[in-house]
């Protein structure tokens, strides 16, 4: 395999990590807001804090590394993406300011703000839509490079179906994968009331993000039509990913292994993630950097690699222990400890 | 003319970013040493007083972290964002540091949530000690790194340049250059000392406010001495890097000592001031010590700043910079050393109110000198970016939107101090050591209250 597919690769796992992890937490946020206004968050909001105060800077990590990453393996995507995005960069950095420091403002402060609060469960919907941005623009068809430098055309990018209907699946499937995560971990809590709650949760958004998966792949013909058809070609993949859809929310209409249920979200949005990536290449932004016209030199890609090989050995144990001691730890999670 | 006033207001967002990331960065790095260090002594000394202060520190510290962790992401960006043209030529030279710092980041912040909730979790206390160990080091390697990237833009190497892009990399070389020992040195060791002396200063304004007990009392020896000692270290550093500059920016050194003409047996300019020619007036003039400082001899010869072209020179203002930092430096090895001689001292009484006052005013000096000293560092290098290659007006954004991303970012930062603040405020405010002393080790507090009487 090719240095530059290895780091495409890496950091769409590391992307990948972060929808997972990052869903969570984002959709955790606003149950956590709904909850209060609903005076239901007697009954979820324990289980939440207990699960995100360990885990929420882990959750930043992951995107910090993937966007390190990208500029490290293709530094064109620094020039192009740089050029265009400080507006809605900007804003995705304000939110997650804003984000982070009042959730820790919050758990170690002031108990129960109610504007803590909303602003937590509001950047969880702003943050993905804002950062779909840059998902967006590499379709291409958002920007114009002429002499002067590399302008967003921002009109386009506001009026265009594609980018709404983007904006559109990340928020639902953020609620999806943390309505399912939470399900999954308040019944490993045996906190029955909390279970029933999110079991409604996670049914209700099942159903908006598959249509909202289709509908981004109907927008995305209009938008590219040769990414459409190579999508089309890896259709089988996901088919796949479908499936495992299925799978989810019919365990958790059953009622049953929660665990498994969550599982197979996480392989649902794995393939159906890689499929889109593998689809993408080799643009990383159409028309302008390809994946091969865009990398770093080779000296730096095989540093990077080897450092990627180290890292991982030392973050993997770390990572595990982290999950051992707060997600696995049946007493921790049931508020034992 | 545009474009001109894009780089400006470019320099201004970075730098105001940098200058209100510094603060929590600084505190990020240096204060887990020093809980590290009290858990380890609680332990040692069965003393629960010091295991209530690593406690204590570490509440205060997972608020001046999360603003640490959110500036530092948006710095992270911004430099993309910001800087596309500087990015897209030096990332094929600086990713790898770039991304060692995510993985030390990484393994800090997994460790940290596990030590801040794993305090009463484990039999034997030791092992929870072991957890601030991958903190301390992630904090540190973190610094570590990104001090490298910053020494690379100071001291750019191990690349050659062929039509405007850079070929034959060799990423360690770029990492490992010349101004790296120097300048991870003093940033680290500087770190320890203002996290140290910021610890200090509040245990010595409770006792001259509040009275202070016990706790409060080794608090203040504990974090005096640890001053002392980094005060120390970052003297050392500081002088190394005095060596640094005149052997590889001898124009940032001539800029901060205002040393215009090569010549040997350099003075020492200290503050004053300069006329319309260029003359240094008003100043304490310390003779042969500039070329002590540049190069261990009193004769040395030490080049001037009329060597620099002139559109390559730094502005001469940063001499206040210079010398602010350095003035500081000595006044908190100075102060600390005094407490620890009236200590030592039966006769003498080291909670002197004017001997405490000068201790409560080495934290926010301290947190100054770091400010002083970036400023002098980077300012110092204008108007290169990466020095020798690219200015920083080449490195720039063409976006004509960074006025209003400045004023969006002067208003966030404004509400995180502001709400940095008032949540520490919240956290021990009605909530004093000792009660808490009594709620968790109420023999150890029955024993301090005797002691105290």
């Amino acid at each position: 395999m090719s240095y530059e597919l290895i780091g495409i690769s890496v950091l769409w796992l590391f992307l990948y990590g972060y929808l997972i992890v990052a869903s969570v937490d984002f959709g955790a946020g606003f149950f956590a807001y709904y909850a209060r206004m609903t005076k239901k968050d007697h009954l979820i909001n324990q289980l939440i804090s207990r699960y995100l105060s360990p885990v929420w800077e882990v959750t930043n990590v992951f995107f910090v590394f993937f966007f390190v990453g990208l500029v490290g393996f293709f530094p064109d995507m620094a020039y192009y993406f740089g050029q265009t995005l400080l507006i809605p960069g900007s804003i995705a950095i304000v939110l997650l300011a804003i984000r982070g420091s009042f959730y820790a403002f919050e758990n170690y402060g002031s108990k129960d703000n109610s504007l803590y609060m909303f602003l937590y469960g509001a950047t969880g919907l702003l943050i993905p839509a804002s950062l779909s941005t840059a998902l967006t623009i590499s379709e291409g068809g958002y920007i114009n490079e002429t002499s002067e430098g590399v302008q967003l055309l921002f009109g386009k990018l506001l009026s265009s179906p594609y980018s709404w209907s983007v904006v559109f699946l990340a928020i639902v499937s953020v609620l999806y994968i943390s309505a399912m995560f939470l399900t999954y971990y308040a019944n490993r809590a045996g906190d029955k009331p909390a279970l029933e709650i999110l079991r409604k949760y996670a049914l209700f958004w099942s159903s908006p993000t598959i249509i909202a998966s289709l509908t981004t792949f109907i927008a995305l013909s209009q938008q590219n039509m040769d990414h459409f058809q190579r999508a089309i070609e890896l259709w089988w993949v996901f088919g796949i990913s479908v499936a495992f859809f299925m799978i989810a929310v019919f365990l958790v209409y059953q009622g049953k292994y929660y665990g498994w249920a969550f599982i197979a979200v996480m392989i649902q949005f794995f393939i159906a993630f890689f499929g889109y990536g593998a689809s993408h290449l080799p643009y990383l932004l159409y028309p302008y950097v390809t994946i091969t016209s865009g990398v770093t030199n080779e000296s730096m890609a095989i540093a990077l690699v080897i450092v990627f090989i180290a890292g991982l050995l030392l973050l993997i144990p770390s990572l595990i222990l982290l999950m051992r001691l707060f997600l696995f730890d049946a007493d921790y999670v049931k508020g034992k400890k | 003319m545009f474009g001109f006033e894009t780089v400006e207001l470019s320099r201004a967002l970075t730098a105001m970013t940098l200058l209100f990331h510094a603060i929590f960065a600084t505190l990020g790095v240096g204060v887990p040493v020093l809980v590290s260090i009290a858990e380890l002594i609680g332990i040692k000394k069965k003393d629960p007083h010091y295991t209530l202060l690593a406690r204590r520190w570490t509440r205060g510290y997972t608020i001046t972290v999360a603003v640490g962790v959110v500036t530092g992401t948006a710095i992270g960006l911004q430099l993309s964002l910001v800087w596309p043209s500087f990015m897209q030529l030096a990332g094929n030279v600086i990713a790898l540091p770039l991304f060692m710092e995510t993985f030390a980041f990484f393994f800090e912040a997994i460790f940290l949530g596990i030590y801040l909730y794993t305090w009463d979790r484990f039999k034997k206390p030791i092992y929870h000690w072991l957890l601030s160990i991958p903190v301390v080091i992630g904090g540190t390697l973190s610094a570590f790194f990104i001090t490298t990237v910053n020494s690379f833009m100071n001291t750019p190497q191990g690349f050659e340049m062929e039509d405007g892009r850079f070929t034959a990399v060799d990423p360690l070389a770029a990492m490992f250059n010349p101004a790296t020992p120097t300048k991870v040195f003093h940033v680290i060791s500087s770190s320890y000392l203002t996290a140290a002396a910021v610890l200090a200063g509040i245990a010595a304004f409770i006792i001259l406010v509040k009275k202070g007990s016990l706790y409060h009392k080794k608090a203040l020896k504990l974090t005096v001495m640890m001053t002392f000692l980094f005060a120390i270290l970052t003297a050392v550093a500081g002088d190394l890097s005095a060596k640094f500059l005149a052997e590889y920016q001898p124009e940032k050194l001539a800029a901060g000592e205002w040393h215009f003409e090569t010549e040997e047996g350099a003075d020492l300019v200290v503050f004053g001031t300069l006329n319309e020619n260029n003359e240094v007036e008003n100043a304490i003039r310390i003779p042969n010590a500039l070329s002590f400082l540049a190069h261990g001899d009193f004769n040395a010869e030490v080049e001037g700043l009329n060597e620099t072209p002139e559109e390559e020179r730094p502005p001469l203002w940063i001499h206040y910079m210079f010398d602010l930092m350095v003035s500081i430096g000595f006044y908190t090895l100075g102060i600390s050393l005094l407490f620890l001689i009236f200590w030592k001292m039966k006769k003498w009484n080291e909670y002197n109110p004017l001997l405490l006052w000068g201790i409560v005013a080495t934290g926010p000096l301290t947190m100054l000198a770091i400010e002083f000293g970036w400023i002098y560092a980077e300012v110092g290098r204008q108007p290169w970016i990466l020095r020798g290659f690219m200015t920083v007006a080449e490195g720039a954004t063409t976006s004509p939107y960074v006025f209003s991303m400045f004023i969006l970012f002067a208003a966030v930062y404004l509400v995180l101090g502001m709400g940095c603040l008032i949540t520490l405020r919240k956290i021990f405010k009605g909530k004093p050591a000792e009660l808490e002393l009594e709620h968790r080790y109420p023999q150890t507090a029955a024993a301090s209250k005797e002691g105290d009487a």
